[in-house]
């Protein structure tokens, strides 16, 4: 298994560097240097001498991918992109066009993101998977068609639908909890409900058809027949037998996406006003901060890596069958 | 002993002793859904009458003298030397001092001392260094001093930077790693100092905006007009040490240049020293660029291992205001709280004959500040944030367009007034027409609609007859702006209103009220032009005009189609060329544009910060300047020149008349339109006046803390009964399925024959 993780751990490199140039190119694309600098100084009386010197201090004025002018290595290590890109990899994010430093912030704004990603995954993997398995229950009946009907209205919604809509019923009209808003510690509760019951809310339909399907295809299993055939209750297959099997594609799944818990949510996070690192990621974009904007691509594509990482060796502690080698 | 398995314990009260043994508790479901209804029951009962559940604030805080009030995104500069936004000057704004401040109440726009002992009254000196008197001719004027006094006993907000020890030491000035690495945020320092103001203070935060490393944006602005300015920031960039590894500067102290630009004279007066003759000067006095910066502020924050710790000058103020921020979570809550040490400021006791009826003098003569805290909670969206308000959690609110017709209804004359449900709720309505304009600009330099031809001024002036504004307000603004007559809006000394006051070119005065030249009017100049029903008479086809516009979002379309509509009118094709913000301003830079829409907001109250928007040196292709249709006109240049060095009064009035007069009718903009504000506040919220210029307002604000925490309790009771309904809901449709599963469980598997 060692050998199987430096492996993987080798494979990162090129993949985040190709991320990284990704990255990169599109961003110049869309903004350059002197955009950048504008939207740090402001637009009122910017003179071009302090758009140079901005773009001097914060090595902004030298040629993105290759610098001609310069001599051997100087060619591509003296560009905007090696400079920017290499110390990610320290994980050394820097500080932000704007002056402050990107770890400090990624730091403080992680928590607010995990206090509703964590909740959400939880709660919402509860909700779900009790659904699927009562859907599974009455399978083949009005109530498994019913539920399916209702699954398919559920995900067709827009998350913003939910969002909207979950704030005016249970913040504005009754009045349950604060519309918006976060706080720290022990009084960040209240400002939680909303979210995780929004998020979770949202999640219903594609997370419990997911679960649904998983089940569907236990159930129909020769195992599962014998279990029957042997005089199990209904709910000692469900409950025992399919479930036991069904949760191997289900944690699997779950595993991936736990590393990405950290990153928040882009929608959630700006409509609740909760400071967390999706909307210090959307802000980024919208100001055009090319250095949280990198940092927090750079750490994104880690964390994703790292996760299908764990899903492989969580595959190993749940299936004994598999070995990483 | 147990009751159908379930452990009953010694401490459980008899009547739910008597409960569980009668309901056999959990064998039936019967008595299942008995308990979650009574406990449902329970939770109704217990959202009735109690704290609001949606309070999202401490519930301690609920009467206390505290303001409610949000930040969309967070500030990016909180220096003075880099701030120039009007985001950031909320907060700078009440922490900082400059030396004059605008006077709340009176109208026009009054300069009176903050901290100064006077307004100062510049004088003027000639070439040889010799005084002038003071209505000197202004070519005569080769520099003009302002001598500021300032009030003596100033002191400064509880800081870190200005503790000391016993020894008389500072305590924090020669920090170490092992003494920050318990610091993350500036109230984990434990001791706090204060000094008093000096004019020291004010000279060196002159200095500091020649830092070539800080991007003062008014850099460009103080060379030209501060004496030895340039050579000031020459001698800093030379000077100063070199930046560490991580960006962050060691300490340089400024007090040990000489600059003949602004220089002490005691502890309590300093004088700047101007070129010319610059009568605007004084305006600058009063914004936060001109506030003082102790440098033992400086001092500190450039310490090693300050900017890892993202403490920086750039982000804790150390100021003389009524208030410090006690509380800098940008990602979450600005907290201003009442300086201890604030110097004492009334409330003005005179006032416009108006203010005396609106309650504007109930306070006057007593102490400012009347908050004890001022709390800016973070709220990227406008709905939820509309939503909070209505609720009572925020004290005032503008109105977005989706909330206005919610918001304000129009009476028969056509006067903005509130809702019904907003006036059930004591809301109260402020409207205030902005100092800013937002115009169609033509680009000059652009052989079609550009130059200073008959043609092409005909061809200006046509498309400026069908424009039509009063509809774009009416349709995009809700009503909120007023069709602009000229580049200066009201309230800007040389705007003029009524029948003297419009732009004949455009309109006719009719029936008491401007009326819009007809379309035929509009078509006989676009003939005249050489263009008749909008044909270019090279190709025969339509005459194509293109548009640079900055489209965001859905919204824009119905915009775009809009102006598209307005020059069909003339029969000119207008093509829309639809980029982002960054595309576009290079085009304006490049000149490569042909039309193009822009604002602009005052800085300070005078038109010369208009008109400097037409004056042909200031041309964004040749200077880089705002004058962003590079309009160039001798005549106005010339008669720019000689405006701006006068007092306002006939002569300048005069000057102002013939200027608006020249480019009404060059028409190098179609005027647009001057924006209405209108925000709403709450019944327990005072002292409120649109004030343009000022934004060290918050001091003057009064709360009635007692009504607002009743209407709050009021307005905001859970509703629970939907709830019950739910768990009701559920439980029922629940039940089928629990009846199913049993009969299933209980049927026999295989049936014999």
């Amino acid at each position: 298994m060692s050998a199987y993780l430096l492996r993987r751990f080798l494979y990162a490199f090129p993949i985040l560097l190709g991320v990284n140039c990704l990255t990169f190119a599109l961003f110049f694309l869309v903004n350059s240097p002197d955009d950048m600098a504008r939207m740090q100084l402001g637009q009122k009386r910017v003179t071009p001498e302090a758009i140079e010197q901005w773009k001097r201090e914060r090595g902004y004025d030298k040629p993105l991918f290759y610098n001609g002018e310069a001599s051997g290595w100087g060619r591509f290590t003296e560009t905007i992109f090696f400079e920017k890109s290499l110390r990610l990899f320290l994980f050394d994010f820097g500080s932000s066009d704007a002056g402050r430093d990107i770890g400090y912030d990624i730091a403080q704004r992680m928590w607010p993101s995990l206090a509703i990603a964590v909740p959400v995954l939880l709660v919402g993997l509860l909700v779900n998977l009790s659904f699927a398995l009562f859907l599974v229950l009455f399978r083949g009946t009005y109530i498994d068609l019913g539920g399916v009907v209702l699954l398919v209205a559920l995900l067709s919604i827009s998350s913003l639908f939910y969002i909207i809509g979950g704030q005016y019923l249970l913040g504005k009209l009754l009045r349950l909890a604060p519309i918006s808003g976060y706080d720290t510690g022990l009084h960040a509760w209240k400002f939680l409900v909303l979210p995780v019951i929004v998020g979770v809310l949202s999640g219903i339909g594609s997370g419990t058809r997911l679960y649904r399907t998983f089940f569907l295809e236990e159930a129909a299993k020769d195992y599962v027949r014998t279990a029957r055939a042997k005089g199990l209750s209904e709910r000692l297959v469900l409950f025992r037998h399919i479930l036991g099997n069904a949760l191997i594609p289900i944690l699997t799944g779950v595993v991936v996406v736990l590393p990405l818990l950290f990153l928040g949510s882009l929608l959630t996070e700006s409509f609740f006003g909760i400071p967390g690192l999706g909307s210090y990621t959307l802000d980024a974009i919208n100001n055009q901060d090319f250095a949280i904007v990198r940092a927090m691509v750079f750490l994104g594509s880690v964390l994703y890596i790292l996760g299908l990482v764990l899903t492989d060796l969580s595959y190993v502690l749940v299936d004994p069958r598999v070995r990483l080698h | 002993m147990k009751v159908n398995g379930w452990k009953r314990t010694g401490h459980t009260a008899p009547h739910l002793r008597r409960n569980l043994s009668e309901s056999h508790w959990p064998g039936k479901p019967w008595g299942r859904i008995g308990w979650l209804l009574a406990g449902c029951w329970a939770l109704l009962l217990s959202g009735c009458g109690g704290e609001p559940w949606n309070n999202p604030y401490p519930r301690e805080e609920a009467a206390a003298n505290v303001l409610y009030s949000s930040f969309s995104e967070r500030p990016k500069h909180l220096d003075p030397a880099r701030s120039y936004s009007a985001n950031e000057y909320a907060f700078l704004a009440q922490i900082y001092e400059p030396p004059l401040q605008y006077h709340f109440l009176l109208r026009p726009y009054q300069l009176v001392p903050l901290t100064a002992q006077a307004v100062p009254v510049p004088q003027y000196f000639d070439a040889a260094g010799q005084p002038l008197s003071p209505d000197a001719p202004p070519e005569q004027i080769a520099y003009s001093e302002y001598r500021i006094q300032i009030q003596p006993g100033i002191r400064y907000q509880p800081h870190p930077a200005f503790a000391k020890d016993a020894s008389g030491a500072y305590r924090y000035h020669e920090l170490t790693e092992g003494d920050l690495r318990k610091i993350r945020v500036l109230s984990d320092f434990p001791e706090l100092g204060t000094r008093v103001l000096t004019a020291e203070d004010y000279v060196y935060q002159i200095k500091r905006l020649a830092v070539p490393w800080l991007h003062s944006p008014i850099a460009g602005v103080l060379r030209e007009h501060l004496v030895g300015f340039a050579a000031l920031s020459e001698r800093i960039a030379r000077a100063a040490p070199e930046a560490r590894a991580d960006g962050s500067r060691p300490f340089f102290d400024l007090r040990t240049l000489d600059f003949p630009g602004a220089r002490v004279l005691d502890e309590q007066t300093y004088v700047i020293r101007i070129r010319g003759k610059y009568p605007q000067f004084l305006y600058w006095l009063a914004m936060p660029f001109f506030a003082p910066i102790p440098w033992e502020a400086e001092r500190f924050y450039q310490q090693p291992g300050m900017k890892q710790r993202n403490l920086q000058l750039d982000w804790y103020p150390v100021g003389t205001g009524p208030f410090w921020l006690t509380e800098n979570n940008p990602n979450l809550r600005m907290v201003l709280s009442r300086n201890p040490y604030f110097h004492g400021e009334t409330y003005p006791q005179e006032g416009m004959p108006e203010d005396q009826a609106a309650g504007l003098l109930a306070d006057a003569g007593k102490p400012l500040p009347f908050l004890d805290r001022a709390v800016y909670s973070l709220e990227k969206e406008s709905i939820p944030y509309w939503n909070k308000f209505l609720q009572g959690w925020y004290d005032s609110s503008g109105i977005a367009s989706d909330a206005f017709d919610q918001a304000i209804r129009f009476n028969a004359q056509g006067e903005a007034g509130l809702s019904e449900s907003m006036r059930a709720k004591g809301m109260g309505l402020l409207t205030a027409v902005q100092t800013s304009i937002f115009y169609l600009g033509f680009n000059m330099r652009d052989p079609v609609v550009g130059g200073n031809s008959r043609r092409s001024r005909l061809l200006r002036r046509a498309i400026s007859i069908a424009l039509d504004y009063e509809e774009y307000i009416s349709i995009f603004l809700n009503g909120r702006g007023i069709p602009a007559q000229g580049p200066i809006p009201p309230g800007i000394f040389g705007y003029r209103d009524g029948k003297a006051g419009i732009n004949p070119y455009v309109y006719r005065w009719k029936d008491g009220r401007p009326q819009r030249r007809s379309l035929a009017e509009a078509r006989a100049l676009l003939a005249e032009a050489g263009y008749p029903e909008g044909r270019d008479p090279a190709t025969g086809a339509a005459l194509n005009l293109y548009y640079e516009a900055v489209a965001s979002g859905p919204d824009d379309k119905a915009r775009l189609n809009w102006m598209r509509k307005q020059f069909k009118k003339l029969g000119i094709q207008l093509v829309v060329r639809t980029t982002d913000y960054n595309r576009f301003q290079e085009k304006i830079r490049r000149g490569t544009g042909q039309l193009f829409t822009w604002g602009w907001n005052a800085d300070y109250p005078d038109p010369e910060n208009f008109l400097f928007l037409l004056y042909g040196p200031n041309s964004k292709v040749d200077g880089g300047g705002e004058n962003a249709a590079n309009y160039d006109n001798p005549q106005f240049n010339a008669l720019f020149e000689r405006m701006k060095n006068l007092d306002n009064g006939p002569e300048r009035q005069k000057l102002l008349d013939e200027m608006v007069e020249i480019v009404r009718r060059d028409a190098p903009w179609v005027w647009g339109f001057y924006p209405k504000a209108f925000s709403l506040h709450h019944a327990w919220l005072h002292n409120l006046k649109p004030n343009l210029m000022a934004n060290n307002t918050l001091k003057y604000r009064r709360i009635d803390p007692q009504l607002r925490a009743a209407q709050r309790r009021a307005w905001n009771q859970p509703i629970l009964w939907p709830l019950g309904l739910i768990a009701a809901a559920f439980l029922l449709l629940s039940l089928p399925a629990v009846f199913a599963y049993r009969r299933r469980e209980r049927q026999i598997g295989l049936q014999q024959p």
